[in-house]
């Protein structure tokens, strides 16, 4: 059974996209800037119009109440957002997993989110997005900010996150080198059509 | 007591003054000159037309005419509101929202009080039943308009953190939450704080009217009282009633944000 499954998506000027991502797998996904990408993630997570069909385990998305889909098929989105003053205030106070293997200690909870830098931000929200411990992942970009190092530590916690829970994967990056690290195979979105990068 | 009439002389008297400020923002190039001449214009023209009308409405009462000229001011109202949000909802939705609310709430709040408080007969009275519309319609047209725009604004500001809860699971009531709350707080801000100031800063201008049309100033006191809780209370439901609805058309059955409702939002799509 497959976990994620794409069939004739369209939207904005792409598709119509046929996909399948098997349960636990991890797809890399590029493109050139403009070409769709996150436009893609956001139609799967049905934040934008679009045509088409997305299933997840067999659920049709247009089956599932929009809340629960995007808490299932969660998005990772490039930029993050925070609307509280401190951390912890998104985690509902209590310490997410993960924290400390992205190099945080707990304390970072009662830190105010201004002044956290870019980089902590992206790492915060994967852990959080990770909290709603979705059965699908869609990362845009999740080390676009990062050093070597915090890049590590990121791909290290997805990919254990994937085995363990048998999370669908799509991430998006412009680094073939990591393409090839997280993930088994690479696709490209090129003039509105999905297409194998062998590169 | 008897009413001192004014004359044509007394309003020249007292536009001379308009013209003066009109003079004065010309030599001090404040660009208001001309939108001042023709506001002025306007109120009396306005002003004088509505005078003749409530003169006939006055003589031949009858609650078909009460009715037309209540639906007349209700447009007028819509409009008003429409005109006053820099991002609208496209269609008929600008103008639908803010005419459904203040229809829901000033005329539920001027019957109330005509059958109740007032128990004047008929209930539709015109003397009494037109002031007393125009008075709410006038107030909770500005509660609306402000609850709106502030309403589509926020939405519109701050439009990736409401898709960053979105993406989370929230609901589209709970990514639009606190805008909602602020839109509607802004709405109401202008009723609470006239309360707040009646009788200490400022007189209010219907009991002004009626003091100096020779009403018992206790009288005029209570009739005040009266209008400021029913202002109050059209501006709170009409406020909430039109941000709630505004705040569920910003989103689709998918809760999807959907600002390509908005006029000026093409470019997002």
């Amino acid at each position: 059974m497959s976990r994620l499954r794409v069939e004739g998506l369209r939207f904005h000027r792409c598709g119509p996209l046929d996909l399948v991502i098997e349960a636990g797998e991890c797809v890399a996904l590029s493109g050139p800037s403009g070409s769709g990408k996150t436009l893609l993630l956001r139609a799967l997570a049905d934040l934008d119009l679009h045509e088409g069909r997305v299933w997840l385990n067999g659920t049709e998305c247009a089956a599932t109440p929009a809340p629960d889909w995007r808490r299932r098929v969660g998005l990772l989105s490039a930029e993050s957002r925070w609307w509280h003053d401190t951390v912890g205030e998104h985690f509902d106070g209590a310490a997410p997993e993960g924290l400390e293997r992205l190099g945080f200690k707990p304390e970072v909870l009662a830190w105010s989110v201004a002044r956290l830098s870019s980089g902590e931000r992206q790492r915060l929200a994967l852990l959080r997005l990770l909290a709603n411990r979705p059965e699908a992942l869609l990362l845009d970009e999740p080390t676009a900010n990062l050093d070597g190092e915090a890049t590590a530590r990121v791909e290290a916690l997805v990919a254990d996150t994937r085995k363990r829970t048998g999370a669908a994967l799509l991430w998006v990056t412009h680094d073939p080198a990591q393409a090839r690290r997280v993930a088994g195979r690479s696709l490209r979105l090129e003039r509105g059509r999905l297409v194998g990068d062998d590169a | 007591m008897t009413i001192v009439p004014l004359s044509p002389g007394d309003l020249l008297l007292a536009a001379t003054l308009v013209l003066a400020v009109a003079g004065l923002s010309w030599r001090l190039r404040l660009g208001v000159t001309a939108a001042m001449l023709v506001a002025a214009l306007r109120t009396t023209a306005q002003l004088l037309l509505i005078g003749v009308v409530l003169r006939v409405l006055f003589a031949h009462a009858s609650l078909g005419w009460v009715a037309v000229m209540a639906l007349v001011m209700l447009l007028a109202a819509g409009r008003e509101v429409r005109a006053r949000q820099r991002r609208r909802f496209l269609g008929g939705w600008s103008f639908g929202l803010g005419t459904l609310s203040m229809f829901v709430s000033s005329f539920a709040v001027a019957i109330l009080a005509l059958v109740t408080m007032v128990g004047v007969e008929p209930w539709w009275e015109p003397r009494y039943a037109i002031p007393l519309l125009g008075m709410l319609l006038g107030n909770t047209m500005t509660g609306i308009a402000l609850g709106l725009d502030r309403l589509t604004q926020s939405a519109w500001e701050r439009r990736e953190v409401v898709e960053a809860r979105l993406v989370l699971g929230a609901t589209r009531s709970e990514a639009i939450a606190d805008a909602r709350r602020d839109a509607i707080r802004s709405g109401m801000i202008p009723i609470v704080n006239a309360m707040a100031a009646a009788g200490i800063v400022s007189l209010p201008g219907m009991m002004t009217g009626q003091i100096l049309a020779g009403s018992p100033p206790l009288t005029a006191v209570q009739y005040q009282i009266l209008i400021m809780f029913l202002i109050a209370g059209g501006t709170g439901l009409g406020t909430i009633a039109a941000v709630t609805l505004g705040a569920r058309r910003l989103f689709d059955e998918r809760h999807r944000l959907r600002l390509d409702r908005l006029a000026g939002a093409a470019a997002l799509s």
